[in-house]
């Protein structure tokens, strides 16, 4: 079975794929990530997951172009423009 | 080159990195793979020069760093393995091609190590042309590679530390010691300048193009040439190539050619220690046969 390593750096920080590992069981797992990613205490956490449970997805397809939950859909400037000179509040470069 | 192939090129000379699962053209997959296959040889190789002195270190902690030393190495074999199988090549098939001389490994683990200054000089020096290498392919494009190169690069840091240390020591000692770190290097010299390949442009290696490797061969060299010769001299120790200097106007090392036809032999099986240090590695994989079928069998 293959193993995916993650290892956590320090408390706190995200934890990052550092390689995989091949083993007969979780057992054998266990020992073969501690020895290959925790010998020296560069981590203070492993994640080892067995290959086939990860769930891999990769399209991200945005058919209806839903600019409504991105910041790319917000462009202000021109809005807020009108409206400061509506209110009388623009500077007084852009009256 | 078809549509996609040049996209692909594109993608990784503007810095673009590949997974195991996306589409590779045949022949970029067929170069790494064979190119990272060499590495996991290398460094399952590599620790037979110094295996030979884990029973003869001078103390027991010069005995314990040793043996740790060859646990690192024999673990980044696997873990870069690990990335051959990913590639379409199984662990057994290499080996299989390794231990009958199909496959190649790096010309400086085909050299004896005669005495405890070459150990030092391995340790030290062959670390450390090897580390500059392996720190360009942390930018390599396929970025499995890439990951575990940073653990491979931390820990060969520790062992050029423990290089230098040996050599340190020695040169503290007595003319003798002294002596043995001047005759490795005369030794190693050669097969060091050889280390890095023929001086191939880096626009035409094609292991550049596809941007597995991020330098040319002439760069790592100068690299080395420029880390290590003063650090080299300022120990007292005579460099055996009377051309060496640094040029100043144009900031490079010149020196002899390095024998080429002589890193051609060696890396094809003609070493002066190829033979037996193939028939190690084979003696070992038959002992540990069982090992295995019982792993697999858990």
């Amino acid at each position: 079975m293959i193993f995916e390593v993650f290892r956590q750096e320090r408390k706190g920080q995200a934890f990052q794929h550092a390689g995989s590992i091949e083993a007969a069981d979780e057992r054998f797992a266990e020992a073969y990530a501690r020895e290959q990613y925790g010998r020296r205490g560069e981590s203070v956490a492993l994640w080892v997951v067995e290959r086939g449970s990860i769930m891999r997805i990769e399209e991200f397809v945005d058919e209806l172009n839903r600019n409504y939950h991105r910041v790319d859909g917000y462009p202000l400037k021109e809005k807020l423009k009108e409206a400061r000179e509506r209110a009388g509040t623009a500077a007084p470069r852009d009256r | 080159m078809e549509q996609r192939e040049r996209e692909f090129l594109e993608y990784v000379q503007g810095g673009g990195q590949v997974e195991a699962t996306d589409w590779m053209p045949d022949e970029y997959r067929a170069r790494l793979r064979k190119f990272v296959e060499m590495h996991g040889n290398s460094e399952l190789m590599g620790v037979l020069p110094e295996r030979e002195w884990i029973l003869r270190a001078p103390t027991l902690q010069r005995k314990l760093a040793l043996t740790a030393k060859v646990q690192d190495e024999v673990g980044h074999a696997q873990l870069i393995y690990r990335v051959v199988e990913d590639l379409g090549k199984s662990r057994e098939e290499c080996l299989d091609e390794l231990i009958s001389g199909k496959s190649k490994f790096h010309n400086v683990f085909h050299y004896p190590t005669k005495t405890w200054g070459d150990v030092g000089v391995i340790a030290w020096l062959v670390d450390a042309a090897a580390i500059i290498s392996q720190k360009a392919l942390l930018k390599c494009s396929y970025a499995p590679y890439a990951r575990i190169m940073k653990k491979i690069c931390w820990e060969e840091s520790f062992h050029i530390l423990h290089g230098r240390d040996v050599v340190l020591t020695l040169m503290n000692g007595t003319d003798d010691q002294r002596g043995l770190v001047q005759e490795a290097l005369d030794r190693w010299w050669g097969p060091l300048m050889q280390f890095h390949g023929n001086p191939i442009p880096a626009d035409e290696d094609p292991m550049v193009v596809w941007r597995i490797k991020s330098q040319g061969n002439d760069e790592a060299r100068q690299q080395f040439l420029d880390g290590y010769v003063p650090q080299i001299w300022e120990l007292g120790l005579t460099v055996p190539d009377p051309e060496l200097r640094k040029d100043e106007e144009s900031g490079r090392w010149l020196y002899t050619e390095p024998d080429w036809d002589e890193l051609r032999a060696v890396v094809t099986g003609h070493g002066p220690k190829s033979e037996d240090r193939l028939d190690l590695r084979r003696k070992a994989r038959e002992n540990s046969a069982w090992v295995r079928s019982v792993l697999l069998a858990a």
